[in-house]
């Protein structure tokens, strides 16, 4: 209870002091819709590629930038539990009663909480752009709930190599260094088909393309809810190997104190 | 029961190293009397603050141990924390959180219902006199201020041992007072237990009912201030130089009858005297004998530095170097 409790406040204190931050509220916000619509013209044509299988561009993008969107704001969420830790705000929580598992989860559920946002906001967007997401509200939560387990996923690592590293330029650079390629060694923006063997192969054990794949099967005219379950299952796993590491982490700096 | 108030704190030959073989802690004791204030003074790196973070169960002793509140801060931690109030030298309250805020969510920490929370929230605000600033974003706090927040964030909870790491550390001399005041005042008006650590003499001449000097990790002298300095027999005689002194001069010195303890800390020379005023002349007349010019001469009872002098074997003023 305690520990649920805790991780409530910890999460309203941090989506309060975003929202005191209109600027980075914006761009949360608007920087999705960017990469939707010009990601969407750049390649608008490449579903004519023989191979593609055709339809609409839109459609094929619209989960993969749902789900781009949702490692990129995880990824760096490491980076405010740096300033808590620079500013003693972490330790102060330490000597208090504070549940330790609401250092990292109030993260976490904030983190989860603006992939809805984002993703919502995308999905509205595309629509009215004209996507036909024939999977319907439940393909959409499908989606969503892929980018959660993602976005939880990374921001278990981001926050567990933030305690590991504890430099700022460390973590930009291991991040930088992480999320954008993994994005490209998916199907966030190109047919499996169409990829080079090697890529197919990577994609094949990135997380990303996990979400990718289930939140565009889920969307699909005709489900195949064994791939959709699988992959769920998959990030799931992810997630939890995830959680682990942080925790460990998170061990390792109160053993460093 | 012989009619002592219990121990607060009680420490027990802590030790402690750090990565790197950095040993902090090099068995420290000592014991504090509920509700009195106790001084821990020591340079930067005697290991103060290290103390600190084990009593607080922050960081873990590789031996030794420690009570908190009558309970083991390494078998209850969990105890420990509801039973502490922490200021420490970092201040840890979130710069984008309001003053009111900041309480709020201490308050909540501390097991309270949010409305207990909002209430003490409000009280501890006007007592710090920062009712008009609670609304305001913790960052635009002034330093005074922004040290009032973090005793306020350590009071919430109504705890009985407070930890005052520093609290005074980089404030104007004025801010200084004021906060001395305040903390004279908890103790006095609501019995609480005090902590203080801190690398100014007078700041633990003036609080701290009874004090530990730390040197190197260990404690040299323990006791009330005025102990501390009622053992140190005579008064004390300084002598600024005209230039740097070396072992010359405190072999110049070290014949004299009736002065003792000499020693030379670049244009300072610290010694001890039986009757300061009648020795001063002999001191003088030493030194003009082996040539070394002196700027002025003071005599004085004995303060904390020259009890620091005594037990670290340097001055307050070297070590801090």
């Amino acid at each position: 209870m305690t520990t649920v409790a805790h991780s409530w406040y910890m999460t309203i204190r941090h989506i309060r002091n975003l929202l005191r931050q209109p600027i980075w509220v914006f761009i949360t916000l608007v920087q999705p819709l960017i990469w939707l619509l010009l990601y969407g013209a750049l390649f608008k044509r490449v579903v004519e590629i023989p191979g593609f299988g055709g339809g609409s561009y839109l459609d094929f993008l619209t989960p993969g930038i749902v789900v781009m969107s949702a490692l990129f704001s995880s990824g760096w969420s490491g980076m405010a539990l740096l300033d808590d830790l620079d500013r003693g705000v972490l330790d102060r929580f330490l000597v208090s009663p504070a549940s330790r598992v609401s250092l990292i989860s109030g993260r976490l559920v904030q983190g989860a909480l603006i992939v809805i946002v984002q993703s919502l906001i995308l999905v509205v967007l595309a629509l009215v752009a004209g996507a036909d997401l024939a999977g319907g509200p439940v393909g959409v939560l499908v989606l969503i709930a892929a980018s959660i387990l993602l976005g939880w996923a990374f921001g278990s690592l981001s926050n567990g190599l933030a305690l590991l590293v504890r430099r700022e330029e460390t973590l930009i650079a291991a991040v930088n260094l992480v999320i954008l390629p993994l994005t490209f060694l998916s199907t966030v923006f190109m047919q499996r088909a169409l990829t080079p063997g090697w890529i197919q192969d990577v994609a094949r054990v990135n997380p990303v393309d996990w979400a990718v794949t289930a939140g565009r099967e889920a969307l699909a005219r005709e489900v195949d809810s064994g791939v959709v379950l699988g992959h769920l299952g998959l990030l799931l796993a992810f997630a939890l190997l995830c959680t682990w590491f942080a925790s460990r982490a998170f061990r390792a700096y109160q053993r460093s104190v | 029961m012989d009619g002592r108030p219990p121990h607060a704190i009680e420490v027990h030959a802590l030790e402690k190293s750090y990565a790197g073989d950095v040993r902090a802690l090099d068995g420290v004791s000592f014991a504090v009397e509920a509700g009195s204030i106790f001084g821990l003074l020591g340079p930067n790196g005697a290991g103060k603050s290290t103390t600190v973070k084990i009593l607080t169960t922050l960081s873990r002793p590789d031996a030794g141990t420690a009570q908190v509140a009558g309970r083991d801060v390494l078998r209850s931690p969990g105890e420990v924390r509801r039973a502490i109030g922490v200021v420490a030298q970092k201040s840890g309250w979130d710069r984008e959180a309001t003053g009111r805020e900041n309480l709020v969510l201490q308050g909540q920490l501390h097991g309270m219902g949010t409305r207990a929370a909002r209430a003490r929230a409000g009280e501890l605000l006007a007592r710090f006199g920062l009712a008009d600033a609670a609304d305001r974003v913790a960052r635009t706090y002034s330093g005074g201020m922004a040290r009032r927040l973090d005793v306020a964030i350590g009071l919430v909870h109504r705890p009985a041992v407070l930890f005052l790491d520093e609290p005074t550390t980089g404030l104007d001399p004025e801010v200084r007072a004021d906060m001395w005041d305040e903390i004279a005042r908890l103790s006095r008006e609501e019995g609480i237990t005090i902590l203080l650590t801190t690398h100014y003499l007078e700041e633990a001449d003036r609080l701290a009912a009874r004090l530990a000097i730390l040197e190197r990790g260990r404690v040299v002298a323990e006791g009330t201030p005025e102990g501390l300095k009622g053992e140190l027999r005579g008064d004390a005689v300084h002598v600024e130089l005209a230039e740097p002194g070396d072992g010359e001069v405190e072999a110049a010195l070290s014949t004299l009858a009736g002065v003792r303890d000499v020693k030379v800390d670049q244009r300072t020379l610290h010694a001890r005297a039986d009757h300061g005023a009648s020795a001063v002349p002999a001191v003088l007349a030493a030194l003009e004998g082996h040539g070394i010019r002196v700027a002025s001469v003071t005599v004085a009872r004995p303060s904390l530095d020259d009890v620091y002098l005594r037990h670290a074997g340097r001055t307050f003023a070297e070590a801090e170097r």
